[in-house]
Order: structure tokens, then sequence, then C-alpha cells
């Protein structure tokens, strides 16, 4: 259930930028899910899958996942290595003393999105406080 | 199509939520306290010890458990109020389930709500709830080396309860070497090992909890 919970505050993050944004849909939006974020991607892209339909102003975007990997410092040797290759122990001085330093994200990178037409006004010729020449 | 670059965290809007539900408690002068372990560390009966230790604060608890109808009537035997939350199968509570629980809980009398997290290590710490505290809890049995294999759990907490010390004769739980572990990864932590069942140790854990209250709004 991890990932629907996931889903649901990214649809809710997505409808307050929708909303500051004045935008009427979105047509893609991309994350840069870390490679240890807990993220199990299959599932992630099944879960948008089926809340898409049901909200409204997703309901023709794409998912554009990207992936961030994952590295880790180790405090005693001071070299970064890869997080999933070798795990918590630092494969060139086998410290335990070690730190991820990224790849446990999820971030929204972007969204494309069309903006809400403009009032009806700006079709008819009376004046309007918005902006429309 | 118009490009908005964002660089948000999926969970920004929860995160707004959150910290708009502290502002409003501590205003009000509640304590909500997020109470975060795996299951079976001792959650309620740390609770029922602490309600009876502290017989003047009005404590409430919501309960976020999957199945918490013992636990809540455990806590409700206390003269403490208790709701179940709604968590809809989900794995963590998040801001928006909070206040929906606190208002169906009722706060108008009550100085400190005790949010008993769903029991598990990992989605709880992700999420802010809107809690003041964020309180965890390890029990002797689990071992001394939970802080290695769920740091985040650790590092997002501001207090550590090492639960069931009455038990530390009968495993191999290295106080002192869990501890040292635990301020490695958040070194602002404070940690409170304590025994529920004895009674050691539960002064300090309970002075803090009164020294975390905020200052009651002036009448």
């Amino acid at each position: 259930m991890h990932e629907m919970g996931i889903v649901l505050h990214l649809a809710k993050t997505l409808d307050e930028t929708a909303k500051e944004e004045h935008l009427s849909k979105i047509g893609s939006v991309t994350l840069q899910v870390g490679e240890v974020s807990g993220i199990l991607t299959d599932y992630f892209v099944e879960c948008w899958d089926y809340f898409k339909p049901r909200h409204p102003i997703l309901k023709d975007s794409t998912l554009i996942l990207e992936t961030i990997p994952a590295v880790t410092w180790c405090d005693n040797c001071k070299r970064t290595y890869e997080t999933v290759k070798y795990g918590r122990e630092c494969p060139y001085c086998h410290s335990g003393e070690t730190w991820l330093l990224k790849g446990n994200e999820c971030i929204i990178k972007q969204i494309e999105a069309e903006e809400e037409e403009p009032d009806e006004a700006s079709e008819t010729d009376e004046p309007s406080s918005s902006k429309t020449e | 199509m118009r490009v908005i670059e964002l660089k948000e965290t999926v969970t920004a809007s929860n995160d707004r939520d959150a910290e708009a539900l502290r502002q409003e408690l501590i205003l009000r002068g509640i304590l909500l306290v997020n109470l975060m372990s795996g299951p079976g560390s001792g959650k309620t009966t740390l609770l029922s010890r602490t309600i009876r230790d502290l017989p003047d604060l009005r404590i409430a608890v919501l309960e976020a458990d999957l199945d918490a109808t013992v636990d809540a009537e455990t806590i409700e035997a206390l003269g403490a109020r208790s709701i179940q939350a709604h968590t809809d199968g989900m794995c963590h509570m998040d801001a928006g389930m909070t206040r929906a629980g606190l208002e169906a809980l009722g706060t108008e009398q009550t100085d400190v709500v005790f949010l008993e997290n769903v029991g598990n290590l990992i989605c709880p710490a992700e999420y802010d709830t809107g809690a003041q505290r964020r309180v965890m809890i390890l029990s002797v049995p689990e071992g001394d080396d939970k802080p290695l294999k769920y740091p985040l759990m650790f590092r997002e907490s501001d207090a550590l309860i090492i639960s069931k010390t009455d038990a530390l004769p009968y495993f191999d739980f290295d106080l002192e070497k869990c501890e040292a572990r635990v301020k490695k990864l958040n070194p602002m932590i404070q940690v409170f090992p304590l025994s529920a069942k004895t009674g050691e140790g539960m002064a300090a854990w309970e002075a803090w909890l009164r020294h975390s209250l905020p200052k009651k709004p002036a009448k």
C-alpha cells in the first residue's frame, strides 16, 4: 500500500500546483525516484494507472520516471561508492561508518501542463482587468 | 503545453498541512506526540503507565494501528479517551488523517494527544503528521541493531524510548552500544531506557513530556 499512498500525496500536491498556476490539464509528470527510496516503480506505475482516470486533471497525463542513483559516503576513508552494489559496508576500507548521500528521494521534477483558457471576456471587446492585448 | 519546474517532494502538500496543524495545536496549548514503533514494542503498556502516572494531565489517544480495539479498551479503562483513526489500510498516518482523527476525538478538554501510529518502522517516519514531538519506541527483545536497519526512523525522532529494560538480563542487548549508534544518526535525540512494568526510568520520560507541553494561551 506504500505506493498507493505516495500516488495520493502526489495527486494532492499536483492539485495545489494546478490551482496556483491556473492549469486545466496536466500532460506529463516527471518524477525523480531514488534507487533506495523504497518505491517499487512497477507497482507505482500500476497505482498511477489505476488512479489517473479517476482524477480529471491527470486523466490524459503520462508519468515519466527518472532514477537517481544511490551514493554512500564513507566517514572513515572519505570516499563515495555505489550503495546498491556494495551496501552498508565501504568496499575500500570495510568500515561500517557510512552514510547515504543520495538515492532516498522522491521528487516531482517538473510537469507539462495546459493553462486554463482566459475568461470569455478576452474574446469579446469588453474591457477587463486581465491583460488581453 | 507549458513546462513547470517544481522540484518539490511528492509529499509537499502533506508537509504544508502538517505545519498548519502543528501551529494550530501549539496555539491551543495541546501537545501532539507521534508515537512510532514496530508491533509488540509495548506502546500500549507505556501509554497506560504514563496515563496513570500523570493524573493531572488530560490525555487522549488516537489509535491508528490496524486493529487496535484491544488497545483502545485498555486505554479507556484508565479513564483516558481514545478513538480509532482510519488509515484505510494505509501503512502510515498523514496530516489529513490526523486532523480528521483529532476532530472526531474532540480536543477541547485535552492537554496531550498521543497518536499511536501504525506498527511499522519505515513508512510512518516519512510522513509528517503535524505532531510537535516524534517519539520512537524500541523494545529490548527487538535488538540493539535496529538503528542500523531503519536509520530514517531514528534520524527523524526527537526521543527514543528503549522499553522493556526489565528484560535486559535475558537478551544480548547492549544499551550503551545502542545509544551510541542512535546518537551517531541523530545527535539531538533524547534517549529514555525504561520499563513500564517496573516503573524504572519512567520519571525521566514523563519529565521530558511535561517539558514539551506548549505554553497555555493566556485566557
